[in-house]
Order: structure tokens, then sequence, then C-alpha cells
């Protein structure tokens, strides 16, 4: 992380009612980050300070306490060692189930996905406890998943566009739904031949396999996810409330001009030839 | 072909001095000590370190073994290239044959425009013997070099020093797979000694291929991840090849980068040289038990199990002014700028040594590489000077963030996401660009949206984005100096748009 703001553990939400302050809290960038996932937290940071919020955010590396009162848990993507690693830390230290018992939002993307589901099979068959909070299992699956993604999602937020690259296929049982349904690429890739579901959702934790990073790719997505924290944030302080609600729009340059270059190309031909050449 | 009548190659080192060069690093090496101690030369003591000694001590034996048959054959021969040296006639008809087609066909490649013609001749070339490799190889004594970054510029600086000893087959063009390789090799086929720059992936088969009696290993970093290659992939796949070496091969290896000193230390005779690393995202889990690396300032080590940088007698100094060596400090006189660039003359250096190139002679010959490839090169369009760089992955976009911070030309940089580049640019959001916030800069390339995005996020100033970098050398004020920062592909457009061959 380039982020110089490191909040010493259980002060990442600060105790400021109603003042906007919103907790983020970054687990394990230097395990979980392979593919560009640090710039999910570097959007979300930038997009609460341009409202005005303000930003505590805490950066935990492996071996370090993960602070107990942070409103947003972003956990990003890795390789299998690495994905083995962080889920036997947070297990360990039972940080997120606590925070998701207590109402802050989980966001995680791609390993990350997996490691929160109930347990998930790395390279060699193994099969890894997750930490259960999402209602997922994940299993190897062949052909590896790679390339552009554009899914619709399911509460109504613009297209989700972004890039996959993963070499598991995951399973959402009853108590999780999907975030959105496949248009183009793979996403879950649960059931015999991908279920063309993407992501998932269980109360405020949210997961999803798309790269890119896909908060970068989809500020309204960001947004949203901001919104939950804030809600967080709001009940884990007893404030009146006030920091709850929609945020008001936030203009970002170039993001425009990138979506509707990614969307044209996931929806052209180039996407399966590509796919083709790059999949083993 | 060229003929080697009339050159006098003396001898690489007398056997005396050999032994006298071994027994010094056997000393330094110590015994087996509690901890790395005050002799160290270069760290302060932390666990681990004496296991390494451990693992050194244990093939002490079979090294010295192998040197004494080394030295002799040399002494014996004091040519001993000549002596194994194939002329062509001795190769199969269809060596032969194999190479007077790859020939034909990359000089068609080359009249139709269709670049430089190594790649597609040196298919052909081992479609029709797929043995050449092998065949070629055999009269020469060839060091390969491999990393993610800086192979290019210091295979050129190694062939650079070989060759103020005797002709050197080189793939100074980078094309770096098999046949890349064998176009090289069939082009200098009198050479005694090749240099060559190998792809990651492809290291294992072409270093067996060719026998190679050097392998100079740099650095493993994220690169291109779309094609499955993972870091810890790769480093298991050097390990699986390093297990396969008899000590007749010597692995010059980079001991601050613990993947790299994972897949070296299996192998029989490694010569460590501590040259660098300023991108830790992907060594942060112990390559041999998984645990988190400590990263203490003297290096890595591993708090669960013991695994940890091996102490070196060759390694660049903290400031990166200057290279120790076992015969003491030395200066680089680089015209390459970054420190990136003395780490790589430092494992360069080391690499030639062993094959009798003096200290004094290798960094003459360093100092003479300007550019490589294009790279660094000042290339002029529109009135404007432009400075090439190549940013081609997290860990070199960084290397270049320290390149072009004190330069007060207009920043410009490229992006595309072909295959040769990754389909999948999300890296750049691994570059500490914040550093750069408030800097003025111009966004090109096919993807310059995903560059635009990030770049704005980091707080720099995009001042025009544009499909083509040159349309910012157009519009740039007529004085203006540019830094160019473009990735792979970008580059090698840039590169033929911009520098005459």
């Amino acid at each position: 992380m380039t982020a110089g703001e490191l909040a010493q553990p259980s002060t990442a939400g600060g105790g400021d009612a109603g003042s906007g302050v919103v907790g983020i809290v970054h687990l394990y960038p230097t395990l979980m980050g392979t593919y560009g996932d640090g710039g999910n937290v570097l959007v979300l940071a930038r997009r609460a300070r341009a409202r005005g919020l303000d930003v505590r955010l805490a950066v935990v590396g492996p071996g370090e306490p993960a602070p107990e009162d942070g409103d947003l848990y972003v956990l990003g993507g890795g390789e299998d060692a690495s994905q083995v690693a962080a889920a036997r830390e947070l297990r360990a230290s039972g940080v997120l189930a606590r925070a998701v018992e207590r109402g802050a939002a989980v966001f995680a993307v791609c390993a990350g996905l997996q490691v929160l589901g109930r347990d998930f099979e790395v390279s060699g068959g193994a099969v890894e406890p997750g930490l259960g909070l999402l209602d997922a299992t994940t299993r190897r699956r062949e052909p590896r998943a790679v390339g552009e993604v554009l899914a619709e999602p399911v509460n109504g937020l613009p297209l989700l566009t972004g890039y996959e690259n993963h070499g598991g296929g995951t399973e959402l049982g009853p108590a999780a739904r999907a975030l959105a349904r496949v248009v183009a690429g793979v996403g879950n890739g649960g059931g015999a031949s991908g279920d063309g579901l993407e992501g998932a959702i269980q109360g405020r934790v949210v997961a999803t396999y798309l790269h890119g990073p896909v908060l970068a790719r989809n500020p309204e997505f960001a947004d949203w996810l901001l919104e939950l924290a804030l809600l967080a944030a709001t009940e884990r302080t007893g404030a009146d409330g006030a920091g709850c609600g929609r945020l008001a729009p936030l203009d970002t340059p170039f993001v425009a001009e990138l979506r509707a270059e990614r969307e044209a190309y996931a929806r052209s031909g180039k996407l399966s030839a590509e796919s083709a050449r790059t999949r083993r | 072909m060229p003929v080697r009548a009339g050159v006098t190659i003396p001898t690489l080192l007398s056997p005396e001095r050999r032994s006298v060069e071994f027994r010094a690093r056997a000393a330094a090496l110590g015994p087996v000590r509690e901890s790395g101690g005050a002799e160290a030369p270069h760290h302060g003591p932390w666990s681990g370190v004496f296991r390494f000694c451990e693992v050194i001590g244990a093939v002490d034996s079979p090294r010295s073994a192998a040197r004494g048959r080394t030295s002799s054959a040399l002494a014996a021969g004091a040519r001993p290239w000549q002596a194994r040296g194939v002329p062509d006639q001795t190769l199969p008809l269809r060596s032969r044959t194999a190479i007077a087609a790859g020939r034909a066909v990359a000089a068609a490649s080359r009249a139709l425009g269709r670049g430089r013609g190594q790649v597609i001749g040196g298919r052909v070339m081992l479609r029709v013997d797929p043995q050449l490799l092998a065949r070629l190889a055999a009269g020469m004594e060839v060091t390969a070099v491999s990393a993610t970054n800086g192979k290019s510029t210091t295979t050129r600086m190694i062939a650079e020093a070989l060759a103020t000893r005797a002709p050197v087959a080189h793939n100074r063009t980078g094309a770096n797979m098999a046949p890349g390789v064998a176009t090289a090799l069939a082009e200098s086929r009198a050479a005694p000694f090749a240099a060559i720059e190998v792809d990651e992936a492809h290291l294992p088969a072409v270093a067996a291929a060719t026998h190679a009696s050097q392998l100079v290993l740099m650095n493993l970093t994220r690169d291109q991840l779309d094609r499955g290659s993972e870091v810890k992939m790769l480093a298991d796949r050097w390990r699986r090849m390093a297990e396969t070496l008899t000590p007749a091969t010597e692995v010059v290896a980079n001991a601050d980068d613990p993947m790299v000193v994972w897949a070296a230390a299996a192998a029989p005779r490694v010569t460590w040289v501590g040259c660098g690393q300023w991108w830790t995202l992907d060594s942060a889990l112990c390559p041999r038990c998984g645990a988190p690396l400590a990263r203490p300032a003297s290096g890595w080590a591993c708090p669960a199990c013991g695994f940890a940088r091996p102490e070196t007698l060759w390694f660049i100094s903290h400031d990166a002014d200057r290279i120790v060596t076992p015969a003491g400090p030395v200066t680089p006189r680089l015209v390459l700028p970054g420190r990136f660039n003395v780490g790589n003359a430092a494992i360069a250096l080391a690499a030639v040594n062993a094959r009798g190139i003096s200290l004094d002679a290798a960094l003459e010959a360093f100092s003479q590489v300007s550019d490589v490839d294009g790279r660094y090169v000042r290339a002029s369009a529109h009135g404007r000077e432009a400075r090439l760089l190549l940013g081609k992955n997290p860990a070199s976009w960084t290397e270049m963030m320290g390149v072009v911070s004190d330069s007060a030309a207009l920043l410009v940089t490229v992006l595309n996401a072909r295959g040769a580049d990754g389909r999948d640019p999300s890296w750049i959001w691994d570059v500490g660009f914040e550093e750069w916030a408030g800097r003025p800069v111009w966004v090109a390339g096919e993807r310059r949206f995903d560059l635009a995005v990030r770049l704005d996020t980091a707080g720099l100033d995009v001042v025009g984005v544009s499909a083509d970098p040159l349309a910012a050398l157009e519009l740039a004020a007529p004085d203006q100096a540019l830094d160019v920062v473009a990735n792979y592909t970008a580059f090698q457009e840039l590169r033929a748009r911009l520098v005459s061959k």
C-alpha cells in the first residue's frame, strides 16, 4: 500500500459519532493484492474524501492484529499460498466474524471471495476451510477462467465491468445471493457448465471475482459499498443517521470512456477468441 | 564464416589462481556458526545465516572437484573452445539445412517488412532440426540470463565484457525463447562464448538444450499474470531445473530476491550476488514454508523456518554507487541510469569474472553501454527530444519512477495490453504513482483510459490523452524535453518509429 496513514488497531473507526467518519480496514495487501486489488481501497478512500467524509484507513500486514472497530473490511485476490495463509490467520483471529456480527461491511475479490466462503479447494486438491461468512463453496474448475467480464447487478447498479482470472468455481448456497448475472465471461463458474452468476451478497458481506480493479471501473459500486460502510459506522457510533442515505454523485474523469471501451470490447467477438487463446 | 586464425586467447585463469580464489571464498564462508557473526561481510547476525553455510558447505567437495577438472582442462588446452570447436562442416546435413532454411525465411520476413526475422527464422530452424540448439551450443561456453526485469541489459553487459576477449553469440534484440536463441547461435557459429537472455518460463528447456555452463538468475516478480505464470510457480520451475544441475554449471544468483534464492539454492554450485530488490510485494511469504518473511535491514529471513538471505561476497553498496567484490569495492561508471542498473552490473561483473574477465576490463565494457535495444535512447520527433524508457510491470515501473523523478521533462506514459504485455493491465494500481501527485503527465496507448483513471486517482495532473504517444511530442512546447515510459508492445512500436536501425 502506498497510503501513508496507518491507523493504530482499535482506532480505525474513531469515536466521532455522527461526524461522517468511516473506518476502512485493508487486510493483508502484501498477501492478497496480486491483481492490483489494492486500487479498490485507493478508490474508496478518494471517493469518500471527495464527499467530505473523514476516512480512517488501517492497513494490516500478516501477523498484525486487525482493528475491531472498522466499518468496511477489504480483502483482495492472491495466489494459493497467500490465500491459505490469509484464511488461516483470519480464522484464528476471528476478527471478521466479530465485525460481521456487529454489522460491519466486508468486500472481497477473487481469492478473497473464496476465503469468505465455507471452504475452498487449492491446486493439488486440498480443501481448506474458509470463514463461513458467505454460503459458498469453491472447487477447482477447468479451464481456468481468464478474460473480460460484463455482468448485470441484481441490485440496480450500472453494468459491472472487470477482468477475471481464477481457477476456482464457486457455488452459492441458499443463504447467499449473487451480486450480478453474467453478460460476458464466466463469473462464479459454479455448476458443471457455469451457472451464469457473478459474485455474492449475504447481509453486508459483498464479494466478486472481478479485478480491474473493479471499483476503479465501477464507481457506483464503490459508492454503494461506502454507503454500506456509513450505515455500519452510524450503527457503531449510535449516531442519528446523519451520515446515511445516498452519496451525492461524483464526476470521475476518464471513467465513462474507460467503461464504454471495455463494454464494447467485451461485447465484441474479440472476447471469445482471446479467451480461447489464453485459457488452458 | 569468420575465421579465428590469429586471434590469441589467453587462459581464463591459471589453476593456481583458481585454487587460491576458491580457498579465499571457502574461508570467507567460514565454519558453521551459531550466528552470522561479526565476520560476516555484509550482514548483522540473524537466525538462518548459518543454515546457508551448511548448505554451501555440503556442496564444497563436489564443487572443488569440478573446479579441479575445469582448471586442468583449461591448463592443458589453453584454448578449450578451439579444441572443442566444431566447424560448420561437421554439423549434420539436417542442421545445415535447418540453418539455411531459417536464414532464407528470416530474410524474406525482413524484406516484407514483417520485423527482424529472428523469431520466424529460428522457428523454421528448430522445425527442421529439433536438436539444433544442442548442436550449435556444443562448441560454446553458454551463459544464460533470466529474470522478470533487467535480463536484456545484464545480458548486454555480459556480452560486451566477454567480447573484449573473444567473439560472443548474443540475442541482442531480445528474442529470448528457443527460436531467437537458435538464430543468435547460428549467426555466430565461431564464437567461443554465448550470452543469451532467456524468458523466465523457457529457461529450464533452453538451459538444458544449450548445456549452459553458467546461469544468471536475477529476480522474479509479477508480470503477465493472465498467462497463469504466478511468481511462485516460476520459482518452483526454476528450482526443479536447479535440482538437475551438476557442479559443471555455475549458478550466479541474486541473494536479495527470496524467490530466486529458493530456486538457486537447489543447485550444487552457486555464486551469490546481492544486487538488490526494490519490489518486495511478490516475496512477502517464505517460499519454503509459506510464513510471512521478515525484512531486517540486512536483507530477509523467515522467522518460522530459518530460510534466509545467503551471505554474499559480491553486493552493491547501500547507496548503489559502488559494487563490493571479493577483491574490494569498485565504482561502476555506467551511462545507464538507476540503481537497478548498478545491480545488473554487479551480477554481470560476478558472471564475467568467473569467465576470466578482469574487473577493470568488465567495468570498462559496461561503461560503453548507453542503450539496450532502444531502452534509454534519446530520440527526436517533431523537433522535440524524447528519452525512451521501458516500464513493463510494477517492478520495472517502480524502477523507472526513480529514473525520471529528478527530470524536468514532461512525463509521457504509454500503456497497451496485448498478448505480450499481459491482457490485464490492473497491475498499474500496484505502482505507487501517488509519489508523483501534482505532476503533469500525458497519457497514451491502447489502454490510455485505464492509465488515465489510475493517474488521476493518484493525484497527477493529466494534461493530455491520445491514442498515439507521438501526439504528445507534436503538441508539447518546442523546447520541451520528454520522458516516455511505455510498456512492452508500446515501447517496441515507439522504438521502431523513432529509432533508426
